[in-house]
This record gives C-alpha cells, sequence and structure tokens, in this order.
C-alpha cells in the first residue's frame, strides 16, 4: 500500500531538505519513492508542496484530495489550505509559525484566527508546535524543517530514531550534522 | 547503483553516458537542472546560450563536427528555436544531436501551457516522451541511437512532474563516443532551394521508416491487463493511468509520441472493448486514432486545459475518489511576491507613484504586476516589452511617449531585447526602456548570463557592457540609478520620459538572494513613532506587516535595504 506525505509551506522555508531526507531514508527501508516538487515562480514566497510517495511501487508522483497519510506544514496557513488533501484519518503535523501572504499584508484579507482549533472542529487530526523556538533552541531558525521531521519520526513505528539520524548525518553538510540532530530530538521531544 | 534522481538530473546523467560532449541551452522552468546536472561533468562542455535559438544552432554545429550534442529548453523557448528547428529537420545531422523541451501543464511558471508534441509533428522530427527519471536517462541514450540511425535531430519532451519528480534511476557508465569526421556535404547541409527540394523527400521517406520503427521498438510497449477497458497514453498520464486502474485495464504506453504507430494502435484497440486516450493538453493521439478510424474516449470527458491527476483521471471515467475533509473557512490564498530586499521594487514603486504606462517582461519582475504595486500592464514573451513599447509608442506617438516605460531584465535583452532596442534605435520613437540589472537571471534560480561575466561552471567569462552596447546602436541617454535610491529613480523617471528622444535606463543592483550580495541586519521599527499610516507597506514587501496598528519587521526576512525607511516620514524605521 502506497504511503503518502505532504510537506507544505512558503516558498524558501527549506521544505527542499525536508523531502530529501524523507526520499534517502524510504529509499534506504527498501521502498519504491517518487518525490514531486514544483520549482520556479511559486519559490518566490508562494505556497509551495511537495509530495512524498513510498511503498512496494509507486505510479503516480503526486498526491492528490483525500489521500495524504501526513500533512507536514511548515506554517499554520498552509496547513490550513491543504486540508482537503487529507486522508480520512490523516495527520497534520505543523508548526503554528504565522507569517502573512501579501493579501493579508495589503489588508485584502485577514489571517484567520484559531485555525488548529477549527481543524480539530472539522474532524481532523491535528499536532501542532512551535518549531520554530524549537530550531531556534537548537541553534538555528532555519532548522525548522529538522524540527518537523523529529515529530513526524514519532508517527514511524517501524522506522527506528537511529534510522532518522543516519539518513541526517547523510544529507546535510558535515557542519550542521549536530545542530540538525539536536533539532531532530527537539522535535521528538527527547 | 540505485539512486533517487530528478527527471532533469537523470536525462543529464544519460546525455553523459551516451557521450555527449556539446551542450548549449537557455534557462527556462522546468527545463533548466538538466543543463545544469550536465555542467558538472567535466566530459561536457556546457553553456548558457542567450537564447534558445542559439542553443540550438552551437548544438547544431557541433553535431555537425561530429560530436554528440544537446540543448534543452522550455516549451515557449522552442518557439524561439522553431526557425533552426525546421530546417535541421531537413539537412539531418552528423553525430547525435538531441533536444529537450519541457512542457509545463499546469502553468506552475509559464506565461501559456503549450503543447510541444505540435512542433515535433509540424518539424517532421521523432520526440521521446519519458514517464519517469529512469526513462528520462534510458530516453536520452535511445535518443542519441535513434538520431544517428535515422539521421535526424530528435525531440526529448519533459512535463513539469517528470522533470521535477524524484524516482529511482540505476546509472551506469559513460561510453565515449568516436568523433563523426565531418565532410564537405553541400547538398545535405546547404539549405537553399534547389537543395532543399531534394531534402524534403528524404525527411518524408524518414519518417515513414520512423513510423515502421514506433511499431516494434520495444519505446511503445503493451501491457495487457483486464481488456473491458484499454487505455493509450504517455508520459505522465501513465503513472496516473497505473494508479487508477492497475491491472484492470490493458494500456498501450507510448514513449515515441512522434510519429505514432499504426498497426501497433489498431491492433491494440482490437483486443479491448472500449479505447480510451489519456494524454494532457491537446488531443494529438486522439485525433491520430480517429483518422484511424477508431471509436474512442478522450477529451469529450478529460480536460484540454491544465495537469492531470489520479483523481481526475478516476473521476472523468467514472471512478469513486477518495472523500475529503473541508475545512470552513476562507484561507487567504499567497500568490509569489518579490522577495524582500528585491531590487526590481523600488523601480516599480517609482513607475507606480508616476502613472506610468508599463510594458513588461518575462522574468522576476513579472512579480510588479501583483497588488499592490500593480506597477505592469503587459507581459506577453521574452522581449516584447521593447517592442511592444515602440509599437505603442508609433500608435500614440507623444500622448503614449511620455508616460509608457518598457521594463525588460538583463538576461531576457540578451535572450531578445537588443533587437527590440536596434528597432527602436532605426526607426526612431521616442521610447523609455528601463534595463532591470540584477546581476542574474532570477527566476529561474540564478543562471549567469552573457552580462554577469561569468560562465555556467562560475569560471570568468566575457562580459557585455549595457550603456556601451546601447550607446553604441546610438542612444545618447543612458542612464544608471540604483533602485534602492528612490529619490534619484523619481528624478530619473521624470528626466527621461520627459525628453525629446529615446533612452535607455539601467536599474542596477544584484538581486538580494545572491551568495556574494552582503544584508545589512534587518530593520526596527520605533513603536513610539509608528502611526499605522501603513505608507511603507504600499512597496508590497513581505517583511513588513502591521499588527495592533503599527508596522512590523520579520527579521528573518528583512535584508535591511533601507527602501521603506525612504517611504516613512516619521522617521519610525530604523537600522
Amino acid at each position: 500500500m502506497t504511503k503518502n506525505i505532504m510537506i507544505v509551506g512558503v516558498g524558501g522555508q527549506g521544505s527542499l531538505l525536508a523531502s530529501k531526507l524523507l526520499g534517502h531514508l524510504l529509499l534506504t527501508e527498501g521502498y519504491d519513492v517518487k518525490v514531486s516538487e514544483v520549482h520556479g515562480m511559486s519559490q518566490r514566497g508562494g505556497s509551495v508542496v511537495t509530495y512524498v510517495r513510498f511503498g512496494e511501487k509507486v505510479y503516480s508522483p503526486v498526491i492528490d484530495k483525500g489521500e495524504a497519510d501526513f500533512i507536514v506544514s511548515f506554517e499554520k496557513l498552509e496547513a490550513a489550505r491543504y486540508v482537503e488533501y487529507l486522508k480520512k484519518d490523516g495527520w497534520i503535523v505543523t508548526n503554528t509559525q504565522e507569517i502573512d501572504p501579501m493579501p493579508v499584508i495589503t489588508g485584502a484579507a485577514k489571517y484567520p484566527e484559531n485555525l488548529v482549533e477549527k481543524m480539530g472542529e472539522a474532524g481532523v487530526q491535528v499536532d501542532a508546535m512551535d518549531c520554530l523556538s524549537l530550531a531556534e533552541e537548537a541553534g538555528s531558525a532555519k532548522a525548522v524543517n529538522i524540527v518537523l521531521m523529529g515529530r513526524l519520526s514519532k508517527y514511524f513505528d517501524t522506522i527506528p530514531a537511529e534510522k532518522w539520524r543516519q539518513a541526517i548525518r547523510e544529507c546535510v553538510p558535515e557542519k550542521y550534522v549536530e545542530l540538525n540532530l539536536k533539532a531532530f530530538a527537539l522535535g521528538r521531544g527527547e | 547503483m540505485k539512486q533517487l534522481m530528478l527527471g532533469n538530473k537523470a536525462l543529464a546523467r544519460g546525455l553523459y553516458e551516451a557521450g555527449c560532449c556539446v551542450v548549449s541551452s537557455y534557462p527556462g522552468t522546468p527545463s533548466t537542472e538538466v543543463t545544469e546536472e550536465a555542467a558538472k561533468y567535466d566530459e561536457i562542455y556546457c553553456e548558457w546560450a542567450p537564447n534558445e535559438k542559439v542553443a540550438m544552432e552551437v548544438a547544431f554545429g557541433a553535431s555537425l563536427a561530429g560530436k554528440r550534442s544537446f540543448c534543452g529548453m522550455k516549451h515557449v523557448g522552442l518557439n524561439v528555436a522553431a526557425d533552426p528547428l525546421f530546417t535541421c529537420s531537413y539537412t539531418g545531422v552528423n553525430a547525435g544531436f538531441v533536444i529537450c523541451v519541457a512542457d509545463d501543464a499546469g502553468m506552475h511558471s509559464s506565461q501559456n501551457e503549450q503543447d510541444s508534441r505540435h512542433h515535433a509533428v509540424a518539424a517532421k522530427v521523432p520526440m521521446l516522451e519519458p514517464s519517469d527519471s529512469a526513462e528520462a536517462y534510458q530516453f536520452a541514450k535511445l535518443a542519441f541511437e535513434i538520431s544517428e540511425q535515422f539521421d535526424t535531430p530528435v525531440i526529448i519532451k519533459m512535463c513539469t512532474r517528470v522533470a521535477h519528480s524524484q524516482s529511482v534511476v540505476e546509472t551506469g557508465e559513460r561510453v565515449e563516443q568516436k568523433t563523426v569526421p565531418y565532410q564537405k556535404n553541400i547538398a545535405k547541409y546547404v539549405m537553399m532551394p534547389g537543395n532543399a527540394i531534394r531534402r524534403h523527400p528524404v525527411v518524408e521517406e524518414r519518417m515513414r521508416k520512423l513510423t515502421e520503427y514506433a511499431e516494434t521498438n520495444a519505446v511503445n510497449r503493451v501491457e495487457m491487463g483486464d481488456t473491458a477497458l484499454g487505455v493509450i497514453t504517455s508520459s505522465t498520464s501513465y503513472q496516473y493511468t497505473k494508479e487508477v486502474f492497475g491491472e484492470r485495464a490493458s494500456i498501450l504506453k507510448l514513449g515515441m509520441v512522434n510519429p505514432l504507430p499504426r498497426k501497433l494502435i489498431l491492433d491494440f484497440a482490437a483486443k479491448v472493448e472500449k479505447l480510451v486516450i489519456v494524454e494532457e493538453l491537446d488531443p494529438i493521439i486522439e485525433n491520430h486514432c480517429r483518422q484511424l478510424g477508431l471509436t474512442v474516449t478522450g477529451k469529450d470527458v478529460l480536460p484540454i486545459e491544465g495537469e492531470f491527476s489520479q483523481n481526475l483521471i478516476a473521476e472523468k471515467l467514472g471512478l469513486a475518489v477518495p472523500e475529503s475533509k473541508k475545512l470552513d473557512e476562507a484561507v487567504p490564498g499567497r500568490p509569489p511576491v518579490m522577495c524582500a530586499g528585491c531590487p526590481h521594487r523600488g523601480l516599480f514603486y517609482t513607475l507606480a507613484k508616476n502613472k506610468c504606462t508599463v510594458l513588461g517582461d518575462i522574468g522576476c519582475y513579472t512579480l510588479g504586476a501583483v497588488a499592490p504595486l500593480s506597477a505592469m500592464e503587459m507581459t506577453l514573451c521574452m522581449g516584447a516589452s521593447i517592442s511592444a513599447t515602440h509599437g505603442f509608442n508609433k500608435a500614440l506617438g507623444k500622448e503614449g511617449e511620455g508616460k509608457t516605460v518598457a521594463v525588460i531584465g538583463d538576461s531576457t535583452f540578451m535572450h531578445s531585447g537588443m533587437t527590440g532596442l536596434a528597432n527602436i534605435a532605426y526607426n526612431q520613437s521616442n521610447s523609455t526602456v528601463v534595463i532591470l540589472d540584477n546581476s542574474i537571471t532570477g527566476m529561474t534560480g540564478h543562471q549567469q548570463n552573457p552580462t554577469t561575466g561569468y560562465n555556467i561552471k562560475g569560471d570568468p567569462a566575457g562580459k557585455i557592457d549595457l550603456e556601451a552596447l546601447c550607446r553604441a546602436m546610438g542612444f545618447s541617454r543612458v542612464v544608471v540609478v540604483d533602485p534602492y535610491d528612490l529619490a534619484e529613480c523619481d528624478r530619473v523617471i521624470k528626466e527621461e520620459l520627459a525628453a525629446g528622444e529615446a533612452s535607455v535606463i539601467i536599474s542596477r543592483r544584484p538581486c538580494a538572494l545572491l551568495k556574494y550580495v552582503k544584508h545589512n541586519p534587518p530593520l526596527k521599527v520605533e513603536e513610539d513613532k509608528c502611526v499605522g499610516c501603513k505608507s511603507c507597506m504600499r512597496l508590497g514587501c513581505p517583511a513588513i506587516s502591521v499588527r495592533g496598528g503599527k508596522a512590523v519587521i520579520d527579521t528573518t526576512l528583512c535584508v535591511g535595504c533601507g527602501v521603506c525607511q525612504q517611504m516613512c516620514k516619521f522617521d519610525a524605521l530604523k537600522a
């Protein structure tokens, strides 16, 4: 059975490292893997989506509505934007950080309040945490991606944490390994 | 070794292993990484050409000289290169010559979603269409073989979901190719009427042979499953079809989409009860099947516009799609924006302030059209800003000349803005042209170009002096401004629009995302001074928002460019 992980956020937040890490880890675990990204214009501060799919044999590179086992979100509004993509019993793992989109900056729209609660009321399973603070605690605001990966790893009983840590060592430049391992541990609540 | 590879990277690996020696391309999403990845191999000479036409001619020249060559571009780039394409179909090749074109159904980063298969049909050249990274890798090698076997350029057609998806590839080793000795052959390579007339029948005969090849070669394959439904498909549509139907349908998967086989399709059709054609964009396979007399379902249920997905195919073919949850909340959109510190912002603010009619071009600065700046009124294709401004001014005379401005980036200017500027110099309109020189090709992810002084590998290269170039064309009014200096921008725009002759304004400052650009510390808002007038918000900088009636600076985004400081009458923004 193919499993689906969507990584969503704001262009420039570092979702490419998260998908690189997942792809590397899942391939090492012996799965067929597909990762689909969008480059170009949307990377300029727009809403960005990466699809990670794995299983015995994966065909489509994209995840469709109602299919995502997990939506990993770097930003709260982006989590809400993609709720429709979540599987019935899927989980949203989200950073609680708020980044105003241009329509909010210009006053054309309001940033919705209490989004986590509203998603809960809609029957969505949400795991929300302040990943930015944890990333800063680990040593860099840029480590939000690995904090989220730490949190996500808690949902994978079959892949031991050490395998995730090994994937971090293999995907991150050496001088940032320590920082990212710390971010990973903080994401796991360790 | 088994590895996860981007489709574009896998294609580059295929080029490398096939012994490709020369690559010349122009960047364009979603094609750019093919050439960036090829440039990492020392055995391949790689370059960014000023445009796709030049790139294709360079690659053709290398093929003529006897080395396997390649050029890559996005779909609209193939329009630019259509001229050499149509005629090198007639000349054929010496060593293998492969062209990659990457389509962008869904327009993730493009101005239209044209279907490049039309070019292959019209130019009468074979086109291969991979459906994942492994095929991109294999087809790159196969394309060179076909090119040499049939004496033809070969196009590999990618799409966003193949180019920018990673899937598993098993790579091999590079096989060096012997140089095919160049031999003078005027009848084959000089396409003047007397020779071209003799080459056209050769092209037609080649297409007949390629059709035979398409009938039997494994590049097209049948996967028999349930015979109640038969699907003919290619590219990423094949993956969606497999995802939806698995073994519950029989599939004819086409790896070569031009020319299309006849017998293979008729035989397949005879084995299934119902035939569906699943192809993104235009009904090319579908029309071919209809010409063969087959009854098919295609664009009567599936859309011509946009990308496909598994749910779309399931739904349109009457199958159930998964249930999904809905949030009862309006989620504001998040369109792309100019980055914090983008040098284009100050210039666009000035143009908007002066109520200029701005005819724009293709690049990051197309975002100048987005609110709150809304300072661009036309974007068509590479280079059109300058030529259209000339036409606009010729049509309106003084009424247009005093307020119309063409805006074009440095790379786009080198691509096809120069010829438009030559037209202004020659046919004399009093037009004002702004070259936004951010010293890089920005939108596609920082590629060097003829004005930057560096080549694709980052090594020093020739550097075209924009001021000298414009002066040489006959422009005496060539002014350079710093777009971070709003007062100076305003003065220059006013002065050049009022001038009685054409002028070029070069708005020069490197892209804020370039690694060598040093950023200032983020600005701070002095809360007691900020009156919440929102003047700073008129710039549309993503680092500034208003909370509780006061401006707030996002210190993770702000690069301290200081443009917003110049907007504040209350001196509330501090370094």
